[in-house]
């Protein structure tokens, strides 16, 4: 319209120039005439006025027709171009533009189109760079967490603020043998990304930890750590070793710390061991002076020339008296140093079946005789230095070898009353005790590989014993090692570690950016928040009428990462009976909750689990309404904000007629897994609420404030339990 | 009169021989066995001189050579410790708290008896 405005204003002024121009032709004619002449001229153009005026319009639309093109074709069309540009300019994705118009016009747009190609092509650049790099990057990350993964020593990487950014499984395990309630939450309240290291330790031992780091990061020192020992609440005693980790650049200056990396070491069994050599040497020094004294004083009466018969048979008596008492102290601490007492070399746990097929191995190896591996116990672990201890093994074979032929040899290992028996076994030429044993003396050779060792170095770095035994009926000689077991303690961690063969998400580096946390948590937004997404099973809808909490399942959203591995689950004895008709919607029988704990029980560690984090359910009124009951009888509150999917989803679909957690569940298209168990319902909440998080923040909802106060103008907030 | 000695023990074997030998050497001998006797045996008839065993039931060694320097009218009497605690530390306690010489068990009886005439002599 604007453009046809334009153009009328033009085709006016160019309408009146032609009339101007035609008047003023006319006038200059006429003034040109004589009177007589301008009579003739008047009386002939008089009467044909309109056939002027029809050139004039004659004229007039011939020029229009061609302005109008002109106008086209010059002002127009790159107006269009401009726009088709404009849309090229904005536009995320590779466009070309189509242009109309003169030559001119037509190259511009080429060129245009050629710009836009490369700004495209740059741009597609830019993005596979980002792309390779942060997949490389990714790639790093996951390297180093599988190596944490697989390391035996606990690892915790923590942020300067004591979150835990990464944890390998040994560090659950050991967390798992500090937690107050291990069978509860698996450990998992106490160990978890994003958690809070303090929750482990004194915030002030960590602290003078950093500080000394940081002094000798300050003095320039290589390789600055921090070591201290602290006892934690379950009575455990752990070594902790601190090391710092400096953000990348400027890693000279101190002070750049981001974090710091703790091993930990439970030295708890170390301690006692110690502590009881230490009780026996003190025991052993002390009261063997005050025996001893007793003893001389008595024997020096004894050999005074006047001592009547009395007294001599007194004194006698009291170096019978201590010289009994010494015996059996002596014979005492023998027994309680063979069983209490470890070697101070370092072990490690290992099943036996793997020990003798190791060593089959390095015998079959040696070439020219076959082992056999016969009666082996699977359940045997053994604490053992595997390599000094196969390299005797091949050794003493290597001789039986080359110095008596022997050509098969068998492997055996039991259990015989609390240790283990390793027998080494051949059949064939008898040979004389003295020379098999005199190999133990010798270093140890195979092959060209020679060590100053001895087999006897060896049994004696595993306080066991060794020696060779025949069995005449069969025709049989063998070594018998006899070797330490590893406690029942160690066998079940190593068990566990080796069964651990999902690789866990046990980390989030993206903790090292840490958030202001001090700004009020009203005020963070709420991809930055931890949540504990929890579900309860009850007994019933109606808590204030005596209804019972008989399930309870958590999970953990840190940094908007879903953590499946970390989460809680426990069924709850709740003392009542479960009504019948609702053991189809939950499928927990009664038989299912007897000799589970009671709510009494469960609650403490569901607290821990949950503390500093945003709690999050679906319909979070109705489990509140449970949780805020116990109250009283359980000292607990749960403080902690409350977001609600339910309400939630209202604000975002507003029209849908159905908030369930099913329908939710169909809309955002999750599959769900174990439907109405409380870990399986908490895991759908959990990823309604990340996929609600975005769609809020479309709607301008970012704070945990502005969700709570949305939510609370729903519909479904007014209802009430 | 002879001088006076209390044996502070609680093993009788160690108490047997002392008690002896010290009668043998002409002095008088009473014999408590666990420091709370010890003290009362102090406070009942001073003697010249006390033997006193560090690992004593009710009160330690310790505790009666602190209790005794407590007291002025006290101020004479010889203390010397015997114990089985052999360590540096033990002897430095023992000297700190007050006693006047210290043995470690095992002591050959010579020894011990020199000792006492040494320190017996040497009061003023």
């Amino acid at each position: 319209m604007k453009l046809d405005r334009r153009l009328a204003l033009i085709l006016g002024a160019v309408g009146l120039a032609m009339a101007v121009w035609l008047g003023l032709t006319v006038l200059l004619v006429g003034a040109t005439l004589e009177p007589a002449q301008r009579e003739q001229f008047n009386a002939v153009l008089g009467p044909r006025w309109p056939l002027l005026g029809l050139s004039w319009v004659l004229a007039l639309v011939a020029v229009s027709a061609a302005l109008v093109t002109l106008y086209r074709r010059y002002a127009s069309a790159p107006a269009r171009l401009l726009e088709q540009t404009r849309v090229l300019l904005a536009a995320t994705v590779a466009q070309q533009i189509t242009p109309q118009g003169t030559a001119e016009t037509l190259a511009l747009g080429v060129a245009i189109n050629e710009l836009a190609a490369q700004r495209d092509h740059l741009r597609a650049d830019v993005a596979q760079q980002i792309a390779q790099a942060s997949f490389s990057v990714q790639q790093e990350k996951n390297r180093l967490a599988a190596l944490m993964a697989e390391l035996t020593q606990s690892v915790v990487v923590c942020n300067l603020d004591g979150r835990i950014l990464l944890y390998n499984s040994r560090a659950r395990l050991q967390f798992r043998a500090l937690s107050t309630a291990p069978t509860l939450a698996d450990g998992a309240e106490m160990i978890g990304i994003g958690r809070s290291i303090y929750a482990v330790f004194d915030r002030q031992l960590v602290a003078h930890a950093l500080e000394s780091v940081n002094q000798r990061l300050a003095r320039g020192a290589a390789s600055p750590s921090a070591q201290f020992v602290t006892t934690t609440r379950s009575g455990q005693l752990l070594r902790v070793q601190m090391a710092p980790v400096r953000s990348g650049e400027g890693a000279d200056a101190p002070g750049d710390l981001s974090g710091f990396v703790l091993m930990l070491d439970n030295v708890t069994r170390a301690f006692e061991d110690e502590s009881l050599r230490d009780q026996l040497l003190h025991g052993l020094t002390e009261r063997s002076r005050s025996s001893l004294a007793n003893m001389q004083a008595a024997i020096e009466m004894l050999a005074l020339p006047d001592l009547d018969p009395v007294m001599r048979e007194r004194f006698l008596a009291v170096v019978h008296d201590e010289v009994h008492e010494m015996s059996g102290r002596v014979a005492d601490l023998a027994k309680r140093s063979a069983s209490g007492l470890k070697t101070r070399w370092p072990m490690e746990e290992m099943q036996g079946a793997d020990l003798l097929l190791a060593a089959q191995r390095r015998i079959q190896a040696l070439g020219s005789a076959s082992a056999v591996v016969e009666d082996v116990d699977a359940s045997v672990w053994l604490r053992v230095d595997s390599f000094s201890l196969i390299q005797a093994l091949t050794y003493l074979a290597a001789r039986l070898v080359d110095e008596f032929a022997v050509r098969t040899l068998r492997l055996r290992l039991q259990v015989v009353q609390g240790r283990a028996q390793l027998d080494l076994i051949w059949s064939g030429q008898v040979m004389s005790t003295e020379t098999v044993m005199t190999w133990e003396m010798d270093p140890m050779r195979i092959g060209s590989e020679s060590t100053p060792l001895t087999v006897r170095d060896v049994v004696e770095r595993h306080g066991g014993e060794m020696w060779f035994e025949r069995e005449r009926v069969r025709h049989e000689a063998f070594f018998r090692f006899i070797l330490p077991l590893a406690s029942a303690q160690e066998q079940l961690e190593a068990a566990q570690i080796m069964q651990n063969d999902s690789r866990p998400e046990y980390y989030d580096f993206d903790l090292f950016k840490t958030y202001d946390e001090s700004s009020a948590l009203d005020d963070r937004p709420l991809t930055s928040l931890s949540y504990t997404v929890f579900d309860t099973e009850t007994t019933g809808l109606n808590p204030t009428g005596g209804d019972q909490i008989i399930q309870i399942g958590a999970t953990r959203i840190v940094n908007g990462k879903l953590l499946r591995q970390e989460s809680f689950e426990q069924l709850v004895n709740p003392g009542i009976l479960i009504p019948a008709i609702t053991i189809p919607i939950h499928g927990i029988t009664q038989d299912m909750v007897r000799g589970q704990p009671r709510i009494g029980e469960v609650l403490p560690a569901f607290h821990v689990f949950a503390q500093d984090t945003v709690l999050v359910a679906h319909n979070a009124a109705f489990d509140m309404r449970f949780l805020q009951l116990l109250e009283a009888s359980t000292g607990l509150a749960f403080h902690q904000p409350v977001m609600d999917t339910l309400l939630l989803s209202a604000v975002v679909h507003p029209n849908q007629a159905s908030h369930r957690l099913e329908a939710i569940a169909e809309r955002f298209n999750i599959t769900v897994l174990g439907r109405h168990t409380a870990l399986g319902d908490a895991m759908v909440t959990a990823e309604v609420w990340q996929r609600l998080i975005p769609l809020l923040a479309e709607m301008g909802i970012h704070t945990l404030r502005q969700a709570r106060e949305a939510a609370q103008k729903t519909y479904y907030a007014r209802l009430k339990y | 009169m002879s001088q006076k000695i209390l044996v502070a023990d609680d093993e009788p074997n160690i108490v047997i021989s002392l008690e002896y030998l010290l009668k043998r050497e002409g002095y008088t001998v009473r014999v408590a066995r666990d420091g709370q006797e010890a003290l009362d045996a102090i406070a009942s008839e001073l003697p010249d001189l006390v033997l006193l065993d560090v690992m004593m039931p009710r009160k330690t060694g310790f505790e009666v050579c602190q209790a005794v320097r407590a007291v002025e009218a006290w101020r004479g009497l010889k203390i010397l410790m015997l114990t089985a605690k052999g360590r540096e530390t033990d002897v430095a306690k023992g000297l700190a708290m007050g006693a006047d010489a210290y043995m470690t068990k095992p002591f050959s009886t010579r020894g011990l008896v020199q000792k006492v005439a040494d320190m017996l002599a040497a009061a003023p």
